[in-house]
């Protein structure tokens, strides 16, 4: 019980606190800070669905800022083009990136183990090269978005506390969503095929086709966490598809502590304000970062979330 | 398009293949006998590039330059295998894969604080400067044979060690039984560091000869590494066979589509829609050749033994 009361508490400050960035920002006069606790929300939205897969599913895909740069370019292109209806753009962003994802998911879950790491890398290198190869809008370049995405009446994303707290409804939205589909009888089936996949088959679950969902619904988050980041950044470059992006992104969920979903929100923050703080100490940050990584990886696999609830999470 | 054009991007592919192969053939080492995903292996190809052109710098020769990379960048591996990588062997993949990654933060960034962020050129020497005739009015440049000739002379030295030797007797039974290996009597722990060394080794001479046709710049290591990736799980993973044999498919698809897709599609589709998905195409060819292949055979072309 003190371990669910202490995620709790840390929870609902986290959330307080989140809530109350954009008015001390503004009492401040530092728009900054905005704009860093959106960008960090953006970054646990991709966090979060990754660890779907990659913490409860047990499937490491190691691609999955493919759909960041699917999301992005779905804003961008009808930016381009005129179009900046954001239901639009950001149901373009969900139905395009769960769209390939269902391909490379129906192609990469028929591997397991080091080959689905490979394959999935590969195919995000594969349209990361697409994205490159799209002259019209940039090539390697990339372009400026045309204009944010524009809701119905006053809800603006040029408006930055609109953005902020929608980015803020999402990302509260995607973790409800995610604990009540983590508890669900199709989030036991993944995790039971995470623990002993035979065993789950043995039961007479398809796993494949559970394990196809999960993969779609989280490449599906993805995407729609890129649609925000191009927004965020007002500028989108197939480097939003870059392999190194995947691997940051996995360094969250790893940092944070995966298999619980607000690890991943913690990670994300983290990883963030180190880069931050790092990249201000000197230009040569990273490499400072790799071995810290590094001693992540080796000593502290339960992350910021298993020391912060006392729980273990894996 | 002449006949002379596809036999010269005939041999730029296995030119590639070749270097593929090198880059291949350690990472599939490692992973049959350490079952380690080791991303860092592209920064060992990296390493190899820089401390060739820092040494024919410094020596004024290109060939002592490779000859001096090779012996540095296995000591690289072995420090990086003893001090880091060591730890990994028991973890799962997804730890070796950010472990690894965190890995290539650190040599990027190290590089890049020795010789700076911007590309270096190293010139080839004078005696592998010029092009010779590989058929009569064909001239094809000498130092690209030479990557060729190399690659392949390494190769046979490498099935050599591997099928003829006390220590590749020794390796292949540690791919196949790492326990009764040890169980033997070998010291298994010397034996890891040395398969290590000798990738790193194979990886720092792919680097080395890359310096004088590729630019050599930090995260070089990276594209090469994805496309290795490629290679080894159309082969299948742990096969040195099929490293080869993916190698050389990989290397070749990849250039001949970047010659020869624009004007074929061109036949096909207008020729401004041709200009415009030929390279695209082209750059995504190897990706879906993978595909492919995984579709009908997700273990590749040649699955290494099962070590149970």
């Amino acid at each position: 019980m003190t371990a669910d009361r202490r995620r709790a508490v840390t929870l609902a400050a986290g959330g307080v606190l989140l809530a109350l960035v954009p008015p001390i920002a503004a009492l401040t006069d530092q728009p900054f800070y905005l704009d860093l606790f959106r960008r960090m929300m953006i970054f646990a939205i991709a966090a979060v669905s990754l660890d779907l897969i990659l913490g409860y599913g047990g499937m490491v895909s190691f691609g999955h800022a493919a759909y960041l740069g699917i999301g992005a370019y779905a804003v961008g292109i009808p930016a381009y083009h005129g179009i900046t209806n954001g239901f639009l753009q950001l149901g373009l962003a969900v139905a395009a990136s769960a769209l390939v994802a269902l391909v490379i998911g129906a192609i990469s879950l028929r591997t397991s183990g080091v080959y689905f790491i490979m394959i999935t890398l590969a195919f995000a290198q594969m349209l990361y090269y697409l994205g490159i190869s799209l002259e019209t809008y940039g090539g390697d370049n990339g372009m400026r978005l045309a204009a944010r995405s524009r809701f119905v009446g006053p809800v603006d994303l040029a408006q930055p506390t609109t953005f902020y707290y929608l980015v803020l409804a999402i990302l509260v939205l995607l973790l409800v969503a995610g604990r009540r589909l983590v508890g669900s009888r199709f989030g036991m089936v993944i995790r039971a095929a995470k623990a002993n996949e035979p065993r789950a088959r043995a039961i007479g679950f398809s796993t494949a086709r559970y394990k196809l969902t999960a993969f779609v619904i989280a490449g599906a988050t993805a995407g729609l966490a890129g649609a925000l980041l191009a927004n965020q950044t007002e500028y989108l470059t197939p480097d939003f598809m870059h392999w190194t992006r995947s691997g940051e992104i996995m360094f969250m969920v790893i940092l944070g502590g995966m298999g619980s979903l607000f690890g991943p929100v913690l990670g994300a923050v983290a990883l963030l304000l180190l880069e931050d703080v790092l990249s201000a100490l000197t230009a040569h940050w990273q490499i400072i970062l790799g071995p810290i990584l590094i001693l992540v990886v080796l000593f502290a696999k339960r992350g910021l979330f298993g020391l912060l609830a006392g729980t273990r999470v894996d | 398009m002449s006949w002379a054009l596809v036999l010269e991007q005939t041999l730029n592919g296995l030119q590639f293949g070749v270097m593929l192969f090198l880059m291949a053939a350690g990472l599939t080492l490692v992973f049959g006998i350490m079952n380690l995903v080791n991303l860092a292996h592209g920064s060992l190809y990296m390493v190899g590039a820089y401390l060739a052109a820092a040494f024919a710098h410094w020596s004024g020769s290109f060939v002592l330059g490779v000859a001096l990379a090779l012996p540095a960048t296995l000591l690289v591996g072995i420090a990086v295998e003893v001090i880091a990588l060591r730890t990994l062997y028991e973890r799962d993949h997804l730890d070796q894969v950010l472990a690894t990654f965190g890995l290539i933060l650190f040599f990027n960034e190290l590089i890049s604080i020795v010789w700076g962020r911007a590309a270096i050129y190293t010139s080839v020497p004078t005696i592998l400067g010029g092009h010779f005739r590989i058929l009569p009015g064909v001239p094809y440049p000498t130092y690209r044979a030479s990557i060729i000739v190399v690659g392949i002379l390494v190769s046979v030295l490498l099935w050599g060690l591997v099928t003829r030797t006390r220590l590749g007797m020794r390796i292949r039974a540690g791919a196949s039984n790492r326990t009764m290996v040890s169980a033997l009597g070998v010291n298994v722990r010397l034996l890891y560091t040395l398969v290590f060394g000798l990738g790193a080794a194979l990886a720092g001479l792919a680097g080395a000869m890359a310096g004088p046709i590729y630019a050599v710049q930090p995260g070089m290591g990276e594209a090469i590494l994805i496309q290795v990736f490629v290679v080894i799980v159309i082969g299948g993973i742990g096969s040195i066979r099929g490293a080869m044999v993916g190698a050389i498919v990989v290397g070749m698809a990849d250039t001949l589509g970047r010659a020869f897709l624009k004007p074929m599609l061109a036949t096909i589709i207008s020729p401004p829609a041709a200009d415009k998905a030929g390279p695209a195409l082209a750059s995504m060819l190897i990706y879906l050749l993978m595909a492919a292949v995984l579709f009908f055979r997700p273990e590749g072309l040649f699955p290494a033994r099962s070590r149970s």
